[in-house]
């Protein structure tokens, strides 16, 4: 650019640019780096607050001295440097720090752009295991499970986490302040559970990378970062987790349910933005590679042979919709086999509802309000919704229209959703009186 | 966002003496190891030599189809990966780390969405038909 003003753009732009740069190459890198600082300083809060301040000065130096050739190893060495420095200064040189500081002297060439890994690749694997673990651990409340797994795991910085949830900045970042303390107060061990705690532990993994797709998955609007990117980040978790433990059938069952779900992003809203039902998708518009990468996730857990967990049975309903042509050629008695097992596996009443639901569609309507009518004696959905609504649906299709109106009126009624409710009463009216 | 990484290596590409493939097998073997542990990789293959393939040239109706690579082709199409980022700066990082030597390139594209064309368009429309298809055509377990 000529003018002044034009050169300055220019420059913003390269900062911006740098800026981008950083926080990709952190987005690749973060775990491993805060995986390896914490096996090295023996800290998790400690690593995560040295490799943020390593980010920091990448942020203020790469945007103007250019970005360095290793940047991975760059942000590590960084890192370790400031350990060291923090121990000098306490004067705790202890041998653990010893050792650090004689490697780092080893690895002086790092900056100049060696292509050395930062991390030993024997214990990366498990290192970020051990991470994925740590930020999950059933210690910690939930929202902190996922503004940490987020950030160490998914390289997210706190401003992301706050856009991506609607919460402010400090929020997140309270989060992450608290369970850093909790983690350390509690002296939680940088490890893989041990056997008997394993699947619990998992679990808990796995509920952190559900709870993150859903957050994507139930939300229609968003502007810089969307909440499909949010149901993308979820789904990424999952696929490094399933690296990671590949043996695990859970895992890959959690992958094929959400990239099921993930699948239909593009036919879930009109171009109002209004969300279309399952019945009303254009099946044509959901993505047919990720229903593919889905069933072959799906595929490959029950190859494990050791029976479908929750995430399975889900998977395979969703498993159900993806693969048929339209609502009538869906397999809805394999469906209603699949709640069957998921509901005496977890039993819950929203379970029960969606069998109903699915029961009506394999044996009529007449079947479906039965058992929806066995649900409302057993009041476990009082106050829910969907539960009018489906029997609405039902009546209205058993033609008992006078009794349908009450129902979608008493749904609209109880309905948080201002969309929801405009349906609703819709319903209720239009419905011609019997 | 969706990219294509699309591996193009000259014609002419000299093969030093003694050069040893297991390394270059091995390097990509733990690229693409790297790629599928970070979640990234969607899919990827290699492609067969040229001189197993064809061309099909539209200059003429009806086409020509001749064998081997294109005559006048100066670069040669190898393989492809495509991979899931959020950025494009990270599908930048992610192709800068690919173990290629001098002369080779690596061009990155967007995978467009179908979405982003005109919705009232008959083709569009049937190109969701087509990928339903095409995304069906393979039977499931279960």
């Amino acid at each position: 650019m000529a003018t002044p003003d034009g050169a300055d753009v220019t420059a913003q732009d390269a900062v911006a640019s740098a800026r981008r740069r950083v926080e990709a190459v952190w987005r690749i890198e973060s775990a491993r780096i805060v995986a390896t600082l914490t096996r090295v300083v023996g800290d998790f809060g400690l690593a995560e607050d040295l490799a943020q301040e390593a980010l920091l000065l990448a942020l203020a130096q790469w945007p103007r001295d250019g970005v360095p050739p290793n940047p991975g190893a760059w942000l590590t060495t960084v890192a370790k440097r400031k350990a060291i420095d923090m121990h000098r200064r306490n004067n705790r040189l202890d041998d653990r720090h010893a050792d650090m500081a004689h490697h780092l002297a080893e690895q002086q060439r790092l900056d100049t752009g060696s292509d050395e890994l930062p991390w030993d690749p024997e214990t990366i694997d498990d290192d970020v295991l051990r991470l994925v673990f740590t930020a999950c651990h059933p210690i910690l409340p939930r929202e902190s499970q996922i503004a940490l797994t987020l950030r160490v795991v998914g390289g997210l910085t706190s401003e992301e986490i706050a856009r991506a949830f609607m919460i402010p900045v400090a929020t997140v970042q309270q989060r992450v302040v608290r369970a850093k303390k909790t983690i350390a107060a509690a002296e939680i061990p940088f490890e893989v559970p041990p056997r008997k705690e394993f699947d619990s532990r998992l679990g808990s993994v796995l509920s952190v990378a559900y709870l993150i797709f859903n957050e994507g998955y139930a939300a229609t609007s968003g502007t810089a970062w969307t909440r499909p990117d949010l149901a993308n980040e979820a789904i990424r978790l999952t696929r490094i987790l399933s690296a990671l433990v590949p043996e695990e059938p859970e895992v890959l069952a959690l992958l094929a349910l959400l990239e099921l779900q993930a699948s239909r992003f593009a036919a879930r809203v009109d171009a109002n933005g209004e969300p279309i039902l399952l019945a009303d998708q254009d099946r044509s518009r959901w993505d047919h590679h990720q229903i593919r990468r889905g069933c072959e996730a799906l595929a490959r857990a029950d190859a494990a042979g050791r029976g479908r967990g929750a995430y399975a049975l889900q998977a395979g309903i969703a498993e159900c919709h993806a693969v048929a042509a339209s609502t009538a050629e869906t397999d809805w008695a394999q469906i209603v086999a699949l709640y069957d097992a998921l509901g005496s596996l977890a039993p819950s009443p929203v379970v029960d509802l969606n069998r109903a639901v699915a029961v009506a569609m394999a044996d009529g309507p007449a079947a479906g309000l039965q058992l929806v009518d066995e649900l409302i004696a057993k009041r476990a959905l009082d106050g829910y919704s969907l539960l009018p609504s489906v029997r609405g649906e039902l009546l209205s299709r058993l033609e008992r229209h006078d009794e349908a109106r009450i129902e979608f009126l008493a749904a609209a009624e109880l309905t948080h959703n201002e969309r929801e409710r405009a349906v609703l009463v819709e319903k209720a009216g239009v419905r011609p009186s019997a | 966002m969706k990219y294509m990484f699309i591996m193009r290596t000259p014609v002419e590409l000299e093969i030093p003496e003694g050069f040893d493939f297991t390394e270059i097998i091995n390097a990509m073997g733990a690229y693409n190891e790297s790629l599928i542990k970070a979640g990234v990789l969607l899919a990827g293959e290699g492609l067969a030599p040229a001189e197993e393939g064809f061309v099909v040239d539209f200059d003429s109706t009806p086409p020509v189809v001749t064998d081997g690579p294109y005559a006048e082709a100066k670069e040669l199409f190898n393989g492809f990966w495509m991979i899931q980022t959020s950025t494009k700066e990270e599908a930048a990082e992610w192709a800068k780390r690919c173990p290629l030597g001098p002369g080779t390139r690596l061009e990155v594209r967007r995978v467009t969405e179908t979405e982003e064309f005109d919705q009232s368009n008959e083709y569009v429309q049937k190109e969701y038909e087509w990928r339903e298809q095409l995304g069906s055509d393979k039977p499931v377990a279960g």
